[in-house]
Order: C-alpha cells, then sequence, then structure tokens
C-alpha cells in the first residue's frame, strides 16, 4: 500500500527528470526506428510532385521559435522538394518573428540546392494585416508586397514576372503553429479555389482534419511524426526522423506514468 | 561572434527548464528578457515592413489622391496611440471600431463559404458507398457510418430544450464517447508537440556539450 500511496503521489520533479532521461537517451545513443508513411502526409507530398516545373508556391511562414522543433523540419524538407522539382517559392508570412527565424533555414536550403534568389525564389518579408493581406493578393499581390524584404521592387525579379494573384499560384504551403492554416483555408482556398495542404504543430493538426476529409485541403504535414514522416518521403531524414525514438519512449513513459497514477488513486480510494 | 551566441542560447534554455525545479531568478531574468526582446523586435519589424514602406515610402512615391488618402490609415494610427492618455483614451475607439468592423465582415463570408458550408456537404454523404473497389467500398460506408452517427450523436449531447431520457439519452451518451476520443486525439497531438519541443531544445543542449 506504500508503494500505492507513492504512486498515486508522485512528486512532478521526478516525472519531469524521467521524461527528461528518456528522451535524451535516444538522442545520444542515436537510436533509430521504422517510419510508417501515413496517407494525408504522402498526399501533400504527391501534390508537390504533381506540380508542372516552374510553378509557382507560397510558402506562409506563420510560427516561430515555440514550435521550430516541429516546423522547421518540415520547411526544409518542403524547399528541398520543391527546388528539386524546380518549382518557384514565394516566400511570405503572418508572424513577424517567425519569418527571420525560418530564414535561416531558407539561406542554408537555398546555398545546399544552389537556388537563385529572384529566380528560384524570393522573400517578400512581412506584412500586418493577416486575413486582409491574404484576401488582398486576391487581387494583385503587388498592393501588398511592391517591394521584397530589401526593399527592392518585386518587378524587379524574374520569378515575380507574370505572378500577380491566386491564378498564378499552382499550391500554398502554410507552416503555421496558430490558427493561421485555418484562415488560409477559409479565407482563400474557398473563395479563390487554389490548392493547399498544411504544415501544422502537433496541437493544431486535429483541428485540420475535417478540412482534409471535406476535399478542401491536400495534406496535413502533422507533429514531429508529420514531419519525420515528411523527411523520409523527400528522402533526407534529418532531426525529425532521428527524434521518432524519443518521441516514442517518451510517449511510453507517459503512458506508464498515467497507468500508474490511475491504478494508484483508485485503489487508495477504495481503501478509504 | 556565432560561438557566443549559441552559448548565450544553451544558458537561457538551461535557466528556462531550471523553472521545472522551482520558480528562481535565473527563470525569470529568462522571461524577462524573452519578452523584451520579442517587444522590441515586433517594433522594428512593424516600422521596416509596415510603416515604413507602406505608409511613408508610399506616401513619397504615390501621386494624385492615393497619396493623400495615404493620410486616412496613418491618422487612425495616431488615434490608436491615444488610448496612451486616459483623457484622450476614448478616441482609440474610433479605429478599433473601424478594424473589428473589417475583421468581423471578413470573418462573416469566411465562415459560411470556407467552413459551414463545405463542412455540411462533407458531412452528407452516402451511408452506403457504392465503387468497383470492394474492400474500399466498405471502408468509405463505414467511415461515413461513424461520420454520420458522430455528428447526430454529438449534436444531441448539445440539444438542451428536453431532459435527456430514452432515446436522446442513449444518443447523447453515443455523443461523449465521440466528443472524448476527440478530445482524447487533441491531447495526444498535444502532449507528442510538447515533447517535440523537449527534442529540439535537448538536441541543441547536447549538441552544445559536444554530447552528440
Amino acid at each position: 500500500m506504500k508503494l500505492l500511496d507513492r504512486l498515486a503521489n508522485i512528486d512532478r520533479r521526478l516525472i519531469f527528470l524521467t521524461i527528461g532521461f528518456v528522451v535524451a537517451i535516444p538522442i545520444i545513443l542515436k537510436l533509430k526506428m521504422p517510419i510508417r508513411i501515413s496517407s494525408e502526409v504522402r498526399s501533400a507530398y504527391e501534390t508537390i510532385e504533381n506540380l508542372p516545373g516552374g510553378s509557382v508556391v507560397l510558402a506562409s511562414m506563420d510560427y516561430d521559435a515555440t514550435s521550430a522543433p516541429e516546423l522547421t523540419p518540415m520547411f526544409r524538407s518542403f524547399l528541398r522538394q520543391c527546388f528539386r522539382k524546380k518549382l518557384k517559392i514565394v516566400y511570405t508570412g503572418h508572424l513577424a518573428i517567425g519569418l527571420p527565424l525560418a530564414q535561416f533555414d531558407l539561406d542554408a536550403i537555398t546555398q545546399e540546392c544552389n537556388a537563385v534568389y529572384g529566380e528560384d525564389y524570393i522573400n517578400l518579408g512581412y506584412r500586418p494585416g493577416y486575413t486582409a493581406v491574404m484576401i488582398g493578393i486576391g487581387r494583385e499581390i503587388r498592393d501588398f508586397f511592391a517591394v521584397d524584404y530589401k526593399g527592392v521592387s518585386v518587378d524587379s525579379f524574374p520569378i515575380m514576372k507574370g505572378v500577380h494573384n491566386y491564378n498564378d499560384i499552382a499550391l500554398i504551403v502554410d507552416f503555421a503553429h496558430g490558427s493561421a492554416a485555418e484562415y488560409w483555408i477559409q479565407y482563400v482556398v474557398s473563395r479563390f479555389g487554389v490548392k493547399m495542404f498544411a504544415c501544422v504543430t502537433g496541437v493544431m493538426a486535429p483541428t485540420l482534419y475535417p478540412y482534409l476529409q471535406a476535399g478542401q485541403i491536400t495534406g496535413i504535414i502533422g507533429g514531429l511524426q508529420g514531419a519525420a514522416e515528411y523527411e523520409m518521403l523527400v528522402g533526407q531524414p534529418e532531426t525529425a526522423a532521428f527524434g521518432m525514438p524519443a518521441q516514442s519512449i517518451a510517449h511510453i513513459a507517459i503512458i506508464a506514468f498515467i497507468i500508474f497514477g490511475n491504478i494508484g488513486y483508485f485503489v487508495m480510494k477504495r481503501k478509504k | 561572434m556565432n560561438l557566443l551566441g549559441t552559448w548565450i542560447a544553451a544558458g537561457l534554455t538551461i535557466a528556462i527548464l531550471s523553472f521545472l525545479y522551482r520558480d528562481n531568478p535565473l527563470y525569470k531574468f529568462a522571461e524577462h528578457l524573452f519578452v523584451g526582446v520579442s517587444a522590441g523586435y515586433w517594433v522594428i519589424y512593424i516600422w521596416a515592413f509596415d510603416v515604413k514602406p507602406m505608409l511613408v515610402d508610399e506616401f513619397f512615391r504615390q501621386t494624385g489622391v492615393e497619396k493623400w488618402l495615404l493620410i486616412v490609415p496613418a491618422i487612425f494610427g495616431v488615434m490608436m496611440m491615444m488610448r496612451w492618455f486616459r483623457g484622450a483614451a476614448w478616441i482609440s475607439r474610433w479605429p478599433i471600431s473601424f478594424t473589428v468592423g473589417i475583421a468581423a465582415g471578413l470573418a462573416l463570408t469566411a465562415q459560411v463559404q470556407g467552413y459551414i458550408i463545405p463542412q455540411i456537404q462533407a458531412t452528407l454523404r452516402p451511408l452506403v458507398s457504392i465503387g468497383n473497389n470492394t474492400s474500399e467500398a466498405i471502408n468509405q460506408s463505414i467511415n461515413n457510418v461513424v461520420i454520420f452517427v458522430g455528428v447526430v450523436c454529438a449534436l444531441l449531447f448539445f440539444y438542451f430544450s428536453r431532459e435527456h431520457k430514452g432515446a436522446l439519452k442513449v444518443g447523447s451518451k453515443i455523443g461523449v464517447v465521440f466528443l472524448m476520443i476527440g478530445f482524447g486525439a487533441s491531447f495526444g497531438y498535444t502532449v507528442m508537440a510538447r515533447i517535440s519541443l523537449l527534442i529540439g531544445r535537448l538536441t541543441f543542449l547536447l549538441q552544445v556539450f559536444g554530447i552528440r
């Protein structure tokens, strides 16, 4: 009974420490595990694969440092896939702090893929207004983004020739940790009929499944699991795929804590 | 410089994680630093990507009526800042009501066009799906039945005009099961998200200390 009493009242710091250990050990030992590809991630991947070369893809960075471990691997894989397919990327976003953060990875992958600024991709920077900007691009992108993030006229870049509104954009990919993906679907996809898939945090993923079920989006890459699957599909496993063993073992530990805690709780309750 | 930045980031990460043991001055320092840096960053970013290119530069670039129209948002911006002055705080209600009005107007059509109608359409599916591929048709039929039962029963749970007795009680109980499964899936994903953040930070720390 003493053991059960302890189980029912485990010090939360002990739980933190245990979780810390079970996460750190697989990372240190560089454990690997097989990753099964889900239909929603494969569908997102195939959306890009099916685009003809030279198509323009709008990437919206709607996340910041608080969700970077989940979304950064997705963004890196997305860039690799797009540049491999010779697609053009228009980079923008609605979180002022998120854009420069993701730019570290943009710079790294463009260098790796030998992508040329202004021809293969462009950074339009940030504009406030959220939904107003999303809808406004449907009329003319230059109404909001007359210049790129360095203040250079977008008309001076070959990538922007003939790109005026959603008619000229083949796909929107939103990297979001909040409601931005839902805004894109509700304000843009439904109104302008442009294709979209969402790369979101685990917290946001369940809210997007109804949109996938309804056919409003073509795929969901959700959380670290989704990022790991996408990395495997693109063929360059990185932080997400290597983080999955730690993720799985941590889940087992949490489930064990929940079971032990509940056993202790119910036994103590019956005793009283 | 890069090395110094990495060590500062590692130190601040440890300072934040120290809160798991108990609240302490190191944690407080890191928290306040984060809030301050974020606020400062926002101010600079809003100036560089919003006020300067879209208002100041545009004012000098535009000609004719469009140039003078830019004075309207400039005045609204100044009115918004009146919140800082107690006697004139009421002036800020005008631009706030303007932005609220725009947001409400935009959201109204977006909600109907982009959420309510497509979601209702996606729910109204034939319970028996027929297709060339039998196993796919059976799977689809099961999915459609689950969606139908889930939607109807969850709605019954929120039907408060009659006491939940008899068939209504059974329906609402099934609705609760569907809701709980939904909440469970959300919670599971949330746990995964939080562990992912820990993985990201620990990977960073282990790399900094040369362990990985």
